[in-house]
């Protein structure tokens, strides 16, 4: 923690939505001892969340990287998976190409997308197609 | 009213959560699709669904929600109720259906 910064790395594993969330909450974890405000903490908790089921269901896990400090939450969750052909499509309302199987669990709904938009101050991706994608995510806290 | 206190009006019984029985609720919310939830149901509102896999309980306790309520005799999967006394999230079960427990909460000034 040279430079101040707290970070964490969790790996993310593939098709299984038994333990799908598990990285979130325990950032979520993290976030609530450091005595970060409960509005930051839910805006980058449910942004990771929804980061990370989408590259359990859709992206054949990854790895999620966290970095804390400086009044900066910085979030980037990687996978190796199929990318977004149409990264303006799906970030749409209802647009979601999940399969059967999950939308039975109540996953699919097409929101997980335009949820981080609404939640994170800033978001990025990059994907491409047949190599994967990352989603990068920042949640600004006041510093204390 | 508290979660304890809807359990009983409900006829229902907490199957998890002996620390969050306490909890206020602030109103209610139906419905199934996972994200919708995390977008739309404000906090502390008690979630009804008929989920009952693992995955309910980390969002319910994302939205910051007070309890989860499983209508019709649903019953929780294991995985589910160690993640929720883990989390300490409250799920109560109840026979009634879904909108029975909209009418009973609303009587009862929620
Ligand atoms: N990591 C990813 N890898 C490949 N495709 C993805 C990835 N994340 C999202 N997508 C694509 O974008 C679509 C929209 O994603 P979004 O999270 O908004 O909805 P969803 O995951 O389908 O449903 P929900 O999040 O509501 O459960 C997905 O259906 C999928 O086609
Ligand atoms: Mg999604």
């Amino acid at each position: 923690m040279a430079d101040g910064l707290m970070k964490l790395h969790y790996e993310i594993p593939a098709d299984d939505l038994t333990y799908a969330g598990e990285a979130s909450s325990s950032v979520k974890k993290v976030l609530v001892q450091l005595g970060i405000n409960p509005v930051q903490i839910k805006k980058a908790a449910v942004s990771m969340y929804e980061a990370e089921i989408n590259a359990v269901i859709h992206g054949h896990g990854g790895a999620a990287d966290i970095e804390i400090g400086n009044g900066r939450i910085f979030i980037c969750i990687e996978d190796k998976g199929p990318g977004i052909p149409d990264l303006e499509l799906a970030m749409q309302e209802g647009w979601s190409t999940a399969s059967d199987e999950v939308r039975e669990m109540g996953f699919g709904a097409g929101m997980g997308l335009p949820n981080i938009k609404r939640y994170a101050d800033k978001l990025d991706i990059e994907t491409e197609t047949g190599k994967g994608t990352k989603v990068m995510i920042t949640v600004m806290y006041p510093n204390t | 009213m508290n979660v304890s206190e809807l359990s009983e009006k409900l006829g229902g019984r907490i199957l998890t959560g002996e620390g969050s029985r306490e909890r206020q609720i602030c109103g209610i919310y139906c419905c199934d699709l996972l994200s919708w939830v995390m977008s739309h149901a404000a906090k502390g509102s008690a979630w009804i669904t008929v989920h009952n896999h693992v995955n309910i309980v980390a969002v319910a306790a994302l939205s910051e929600l007070s309890c989860i309520i499983m209508p019709e005799g649903i019953e929780a999967e294991e995985a589910t109720l160690k993640k929720a006394a883990a989390e300490d999230v409250a799920i109560i079960s109840t026979d009634l259906s879904a909108y029975d427990v909209c009418c009973i909460a609303h009587d009862n000034g929620i």
